[in-house]
């Protein structure tokens, strides 16, 4: 075994692992860290993949913005540190069975590929030339352009529908 | 003399395939040493810039500063730190111990991090990974997990005020930052951070940017939480907020980390802004490059002490309204202006120069009537009314 092989084994056991435990501890601090210790797995398998683009837009996006969030609401939360109650509710089979088709569905789609088929493991790309590919497919009229644009409008529409919920109502306006 | 550091690398592998060890494990074994040496290398210099910083500030408030362990006091450090060792780690009745004690961990590592991708000299950078702006920011955001977790598990309600201060303040700061970021990455064409200074060889982006280097200069006062932007830690107001229950190591953690991101500060605005190691004579003499770094580097940290000698803590809503409503906005309409300029001429042209030049300086102008038309309004504005004083008004 070459050492980016150890590397790539523990990372997913790393990653597999803490997964395991967002859906089984009870405290939900304790299951947001897990939560940043998978994606944080997630961002090594890419680093391992040479797909450093890819690596630290996950920490950015998913663990410095969505995690913060998740733990920010959290610790909002009244009675967080105390309360260690049942980690599922009466809906627990909807979510195993949501979660066993969207597996499904993944394990189809990507047997699909070409490559998975074959036992020989594909060459990785040259990784600036697959970075300036895929910065030009975004802008590109032919590829990517559209949905790069609709869903930077989803965003601003989401941007701007919280500052009105936050925005405090003419009457306790005051005088501002 | 020309690559000395790719040199004692090129030796110790050589050394270890000597030994009988496998190539790529050699490899391996050197990257891992690598990165203990230079994390281990930026720990220790925080001894010395601790040292230094209270030396600064010292002579600034017109004092002698620490001055008797050692010549010029300079063991002073080194005292404390086997004092802060000695010291029991306490643990809040309460607290989430796990948390507790990862929270420091991840906010030294947001700093310490942040120097794997620094060149110090040509060919002398840990990784000079293709998206080391972005990297800089993903690693920058654990940080500020870390300050929220240590809030969060302590178990004490001035600790959660800090940790909520921190929240509200470092990420609305790093939006301006992470937008005048982009600056440097527009003028030379890469996230790299080894193809950034070499973009600047005609010309330093401080010149084709100046408003752009400003705006990264305050939000990244503001991302180290000190004076003006102390808030997070406001002794007189929340009885140091996030680090209130800390104490031993895991204080003194808190500690270097926030000494060693001012400096890391200079680090980064030198390598975005001012060029890095570029000088005279750098690409005969690569060591000079080291000296042309630190002693830039040193400087803007040196300023960033001065700053916070010099100015009181900014009230919150003040902190929160000068980033949401003035920073932010310049900062996008630098980006606007600047991909603007970026296409008139080609890179390292005179057009492109004065392009830039003109559109920062019209940026400028604008600031100015804006901020003056703000200010008259302030001024025409009532202090007290009927229904409440505006002090009552600002504080809800």
């Amino acid at each position: 075994m070459t050492p980016l092989q150890i590397v790539f084994l523990l990372a997913a056991a790393f990653t597999l692992v803490s997964a395991l435990l967002v859906v089984t501890r009870p405290n939900l601090v304790h299951a947001s860290l897990w939560l940043i210790a998978a994606l944080a797995g997630v961002a090594i398998l890419f680093v391992l993949l040479e797909a450093g683009f890819l690596a630290a837009v996950q920490v950015v996006i998913y663990i410095g913005a969505i995690a913060i969030l998740i733990i920010f609401a959290v610790m909002l939360t009244r009675g967080v540190m105390s309360d260690a109650g049942p980690g599922v509710n009466r809906n627990w089979w909807g979510a195993a069975l949501s979660a066993v088709l969207l597996f499904g569905g993944i394990v189809a789609l990507l047997s699909q590929v070409p490559a998975a088929a074959s036992r020989l493991p594909a060459p990785l790309g040259d990784a600036d030339a697959l970075l300036e590919d895929l910065g030009r497919s975004l802008v590109d009229v032919d590829r990517y352009v559209l949905p790069f644009e609709v869903a930077s409008v989803l965003l601003l529409a989401a941007l701007i529908g919280s500052i009105v919920i936050a925005r405090p109502s003419a009457g306790e306006e005051g005088q501002k | 003399m020309s690559d000395p550091f790719g040199q004692i690398g090129e030796f110790l592998l050589n050394l270890l395939t000597g030994w009988g060890l496998e190539a790529g494990l050699a490899s391996f074994i050197l990257k891992a040493a690598g990165a203990a040496a230079l994390a281990t290398g930026c720990l220790f210099s925080t001894f010395l810039l601790i040292w230094a910083e209270r030396k600064i500030l010292a002579r600034l408030q017109d004092r002698l500063g620490p001055n008797r362990t050692g010549p010029f006091g300079v063991l002073q450090t080194i005292a404390d730190f086997a004092k802060l060792v000695t010291k029991e780690l306490i643990f809040p009745s309460g607290a989430d111990r796990p948390v507790f004690l990862l929270a420091p961990l991840l906010v030294v590592m947001s700093v310490v991090g942040i120097w794997a991708v620094v060149p110090f000299a040509p060919r002398f950078i840990a990784s000079d990974i293709n998206v080391g702006v972005l990297y800089v920011v993903s690693i920058g955001s654990i940080g500020t997990l870390g300050i929220m977790l240590a809030g969060w598990s302590s178990n004490n309600k001035y600790a959660l005020l800090g940790a909520f201060r921190a929240v509200a303040q470092l990420i609305s700061y790093e939006v301006p930052m992470v937008l005048v970021m982009l600056i440097p990455v527009m003028l030379s064409g890469s996230m790299g951070m080894v193809q950034i200074v070499e973009g600047q060889r005609s010309m330093w982006f401080v010149v084709l940017a100046p408003i752009a280097f400003v705006l990264f200069y305050i939000s990244s006062l503001a991302e180290n939480g000190r004076a003006p932007f102390d808030l997070i830690e406001a002794e007189s107001e929340i009885a140091t907020g996030y680090n209130v229950e800390y104490s031993g190591l895991m204080f003194g953690m808190f500690f270097v980390a926030e000494f060693l991101h001012a400096f890391t500060i200079g680090a980064l605005a030198t390598t975005l802004f001012l060029g890095g190691w570029l000088g005279p004579g750098v690409d005969r003499y690569p060591l000079l490059g080291l000296v042309y770094f630190f002693g830039k580097a040193a400087v803007i940290w040196w300023s960033i002490i001065w700053v916070r000698m010099s100015l009181p803590r900014i009230r919150i809503d003040h902190m929160l309204a000068f980033n949401w409503k003035f920073l932010t906005p310049l900062a996008l309409s630098v980006v606007v202006i600047t991909a603007i300029a970026d296409k008139i001429g080609p890179a390292g042209t005179l057009g492109r120069t004065l392009a830039q030049l003109l559109g920062n300086g019209l940026i400028l102008v604008v600031v100015l009537l804006v901020l003056r038309a703000f200010a008259a309004k302030i001024r025409r504005r009532p202090t007290l009314t009927s229904a409440s004083t505006s002090l009552g008004a600002t504080a809800r």
